[in-house]
Parts: C-alpha cells; structure tokens; sequence
C-alpha cells in the first residue's frame, strides 16, 4: 500500500538544546488512521510541526503525500489539513465566515466554496451555529468547527494534534465517532497524536509510542498488546516499596517483568489470579504490607510501561523534570520517577 | 489579482469586519483626538500670537499635527491582533494553509491605512467645524495629510507586529507603545513651532518620523502657497520609512516561523 506519511530519522533540538526528537521514524499507509501516543513533552507535537511544515527537522527526511516537507513545503500545505491544539478559530468571526476564509487561502471561489462549507456545517452539525460569532460557541463546537477548517480543501492528510485534550468525556466520546466516520467515508489518512491510551486504542489501526523524542514501539494495538503474554497484577503497597521486593517476587512461579514505581508494584503473570496468592505471600514474608490487588488484561498502559520502564501517568505528570537522555530505562529501575497521580489519563 | 494582493484584501477585510463589529472601538480611538484638537487647542489658543510662531490660528496649525498623531497611536496597537492570533493558535493554522505569508503582514496594515482614511477625516472635519480651522491647501492638501498619516501608520503598524512577533507577550508589546508614543509626539513640531523650541529638540524632530508627516501634511494644508519640495521629500523619507519597517517585520516573522 503507499505510504501517505514517510518520516525518517527526524532530529530537532531547540535553542537551549533541548533534544524534542531524537530520530523519529515511521510510515502510515494511505487511508489508515495513524496514531502517536506519548506522554506530554515526548516530540509528538514537534513531529507534527515537521510534518505540516510549520518547522524544519535539524535532521533526517520527510515526505507527506508523496511530497517533501523540507523541499516542497507549498504544495504540502495544499495537500493537508491540521488541526492543532488549540482551539484556533476566530472567536469575532462566525463559524460559516471562518470557513469561508480558510477556503479562499486554499484557492476555492464562489458556489464550490459556498456549498463545501454548507457540507462541513451540516456534517460538524453547526448549520444552526453558522452565523453566530464563534466566541459563542461552547468547547465542542469550537472543536468541531476546527476540524471542519482542517477539512476544507479536502486534503489527502490530516493532522490531528491532540484533538481532544481538554474536551468533557462525552464530548471526546462523540468526537471519536466524528473521526472515525470521516476516516471511513472519505478515504482520508489521518495522523492523531494524543497523549490519552484509550483514544489510541479506540481510533488507531497503528500506532507508535513516542518517548523522550524517540520511537519506542510501533505496531497495531493489538500486536503492541500481543506482545504482552498474559495479565498485568497491579499491586498498591502500604507503604513505598524497598527493592527487596523485587527478590521475593523473583522467586514466585510465572511472575515476570517486575517493576516499582513508588507505591505501585507492576508485575505480569500468564494467570494472573492464579498468582496473585504466591505473590502476596512473597511480599508478606518480605514484611511488605498490601493495600490492594489488581487483576487486568494487557493494555496499552502495559504496552508502555514495557518499552519505557514507567506507567504512563507517571511519565505524564513528571514530564517536567528534565532528563536529557532520550535512552527508556528498562523495566524495574524507574521506580523512582515519581507519583502516579494526577492526568486523568483514562 | 496576484494571490499575494489577494490574500492580503482577505485579511484585511478579516481585520475590518472585526473592528465594525465593535463601532464603540472607533469612538474611543477618537476620545484622544478630540481631547488634543478641541481641548488642548482651545487651552492653548493664544500661543499663535508669541512673536515668531508663524501662524494666525492655532486650529489651522494643530489640525495636520493631530491627523497623523492619531495614525502612529492607533497604528502601535497593530501587534496586538497579531498576537492575539498567535495565542490562540491562529497564526499557525493560517501557516499551514498556502496562504501568502506577506499577505498576513500586510493584511493587518491595509486595515490600519483604512482606518486611518476614516479617522483623519472625522479629525479634518472636526477641525473646520467644532476648531474653527480654515484650511487654504483644500482638499490636495487634505490628500496630502491622509497619505502622510497613512505611510507613517503603516510604517508604524509593521514595527508594532515585528515587536509582537519577537517578543510575543502582550504586556511588553503595551509597555514599549505607551513609552513611545507620546515622547515621539513631543519631540516633534506637533503642539509647537518648532523654532521657538530648544534647539535639541528641533534638531531630534529632524529624525523624527512623526515630524516628516506633520511637516509634510501642515505645508500642503495651511500654506497657501505649498512648498511641494518640502511636502515630497517627507512623503519620500516615510515611503522609505515603510519599506524599511516592512522588511523589518517580515525578518521578524521569518525569525518567528523558523523558531517553531
């Protein structure tokens, strides 16, 4: 199948040399949703940037739609629609001239502009709203009304950037759907970068997780997931862990992939309920004090927390403290990265 | 019509359908002017009569000076809509489109030279009906005043937005334009004949901008008998200005697009 999006070996490092990519690569085939997760600060929204031209890579190459971003940048803004992450519509407009405006940039006069932001109004469900100001308009409308704006030139790509980040729950719900059908009727490929697991889960058909400004994983969710032979045992100590759990959890039959992180115990177990007898006795004879047990099928926090050594809340919420070597720690030495509060990640 | 001359018309008429939407903006950029023709002409009415000055009705004398004063103070709020634009993401989306990128310099500049017509000609009439002016130049002289006020808003505008595209915080952008505007207004022969004036800031007026519009615009308004070399050389000299200060914003923007 051809590839829509081409990207290797991208670089960028900041002023301040803050390294945002670190040799980022990968393909999406031609009408698939593709979608980069990682946590706030891992290069997905500086991968964007490349992508649409908005900044150049210090390294490596990209083309989009057959086209080079570096070398072409024009006729690859006339091939893609983004939408950032920012509501970025013209709040002293109304949605129908902020449409209007959008097609013109793209070349489209007249009744071909007209009836196209008909469609898109009528499709965003804001043919009612259309001639309001769009400073009226509450967080969902605005969002819907962005994609629109993305959608206008019926691009061939399009750009998600974390097309739901700061939307209600049902809201993002619905604009799941909304995303899903325009991938399915219009043939579009899209690119979706978004730092919530279930998003990726529930829109990708592939997926790469980003870390640190490099690529740690990259398959279906399903593949990703496979990976994961069995259950993951979630673990809340009373107290933060000692490394001697480790030890003790070693010595129990079929527990594997051990980590630490503060009060949480990660482990996998092919049963998962079948171990979790052995591995409270483990920790009892280790004088460690259990405050609750969790059973779970593999997902993709698991997908992560494999490639990168830290639960994906924690890399979230910690994405503040600096560490500049973009290599993922393996699994069981990250303990100390910090709490797992906060995020709302799921 | 060149896509960039296109572009540039969409933005401005961006800019202007926002602007119409709030017609109390209008009134309040007026407030100052009105303040400064009717207020301060009147307090200072008598100044006509120090030997000297060179002209007979402070009105005639102040109006010109007004018209293009307003031009630089509302041209310097110019980098706050492009701001605006850039917090809100906007600036981005309209960078990922084919849109010409002079075009979204521009836009905001040809809005600001539209408003400055509609200004300087509530000002010229203010000054002949409420300020009792009279006006010899007529309307070239008019003219002149208004392309004056334009060139210099302009000039003014593309600055403003090189300034918010550098510096992208709206409090530094408010910060520089209120400590320039009224100085410049003071160093220049605005209120003032400037040979009654201490020689430095006769001398500092010379390289002032404001002063080549007010220059340009009292000689074609007042005089009646205008000394077109004085009134196109300062049309010359803020034709320049403008190119200058266009070049300098573009710089800026391509310093803003490749920090991205």
């Amino acid at each position: 199948m051809n590839a829509a999006i081409e990207a290797e070996g991208l670089v960028k490092t900041y002023p301040g040399g803050v390294r945002a990519l670190d040799g980022v690569g990968f393909r999406v085939a031609a009408g698939t949703i593709f979608g980069l997760l990682g946590p706030n600060g891992a290069g997905k929204s500086t991968t964007v940037k490349i992508l649409t031209t908005l900044s150049r890579a210090d390294a490596g190459t990209a083309r989009v739609a057959g086209l080079d971003v570096g070398r072409e940048p024009v006729a690859v803004r006339r091939a893609i629609g983004v939408v950032g992450q920012k509501n970025a519509v013209d709040g002293e407009a109304t949605g129908r001239e902020n449409l209007l405006l959008q097609g013109r940039l793209y070349g489209l006069r007249g009744r071909a502009l007209s009836a196209r932001v008909d469609d898109l109004l009528e499709r965003f469900r804001l043919a009612d709203a259309a001639d309001r100001f769009a400073k009226g308009y509450s967080g969902g409308m605005q969002r819907r009304l962005d994609v629109a704006l993305g959608l206008v030139a019926r691009p061939q790509v399009l750009f998600l950037d974390e097309p739901t980040t700061g939307l209600d729950p049902e809201v993002r719900v619905a604009m799941w759907e909304e995303i899903s059908t325009l991938a399915r009727e219009e043939g579009l490929t899209i690119l979706l970068t978004t730092h919530y697991l279930e998003e990726a889960d529930q829109l990708a058909s592939q997926l790469a997780i980003v870390d640190r400004g490099r690529i740690v994983a990259e398959g279906s969710p399903e593949q990703l997931k496979a990976e994961l032979r069995g259950d993951r045992i979630t673990i809340e100590l009373d107290g933060d862990g000692v490394a001697s759990v480790h030890e003790a959890l070693a010595r129990v039959g079929g527990v594997r992939e051990v980590a630490l992180d503060g009060r949480l115990l990660h482990a996998r177990a092919d049963q998962g309920a079948r171990a979790v007898p052995a591995v409270l006795a483990a920790l009892e004879s280790e004088g460690v004090s259990v405050a609750a047990v969790t059973v779970a099928r593999a997902s993709l926090d698991d997908v992560y927390l494999r490639h990168t050594g830290r639960t994906f809340e924690s890399a979230d919420a910690g994405h503040a403290a600096p560490d500049g070597d973009g290599a993922a720690a393996s699994a069981g030495e990250a303990g100390a990265a910090g709490e797992t509060t906060a995020s709302g990640s799921r | 019509m060149p896509i960039v001359l296109q572009h540039s018309w969409f933005m401005a008429s961006r800019w202007l359908r926002a602007l119409l939407r709030q017609p109390a903006w209008i009134v309040v950029t007026l407030v100052q002017p009105v303040i400064w023709l009717l207020l301060f002409g009147a307090l200072f009415k008598s100044i006509v009569n120090l030997p000297g000055f060179g002209a007979d009705n402070y009105a005639d004398f102040l109006t010109p000076g007004i018209v293009v004063m307003t031009a630089l103070f509302s041209a310097g709020w110019s980098g706050m809509g492009i701001l605006q634009d850039y917090e809100r993401g906007i600036l981005d989306r309209f960078l990922v489109t084919p849109s010409s990128r002079i075009a979204l310099l521009a836009g905001p500049l040809v809005q600001q030279a539209i408003v400055t017509i509609v200004q300087s000609l509530i000002i010229i009439g203010l000054g002949l009906a409420v300020a009792g002016a009279s006006f010899p130049g007529g309307v070239p002289g008019a003219l002149v005043v208004i392309v004056a006020a334009i060139l210099l808003g302009m000039a003014i505008g593309a600055l403003s937005n090189a300034l918010a595209l550098v510096v992208r915080k709206e409090e530094t952008v408010i910060a520089t334009v209120t400590s320039l505007t009224l100085p410049l207004s003071f160093l220049s022969g605005t209120f003032m004949a400037l040979n009654l004036a201490p020689s430095w800031i006769a001398d500092v007026a010379k390289f002032n901008p404001l002063q080549w519009a007010v220059v340009a615009g009292r000689e074609a308004l007042t005089s009646p008998d205008p000394d077109w070399g004085v009134v196109l050389s300062r049309l010359g000299l803020l034709a320049l200005l403008l190119i200058a200060c266009f070049a300098v914003a573009t710089r800026a923007f391509r310093a803003y697009q490749r920090a991205a």
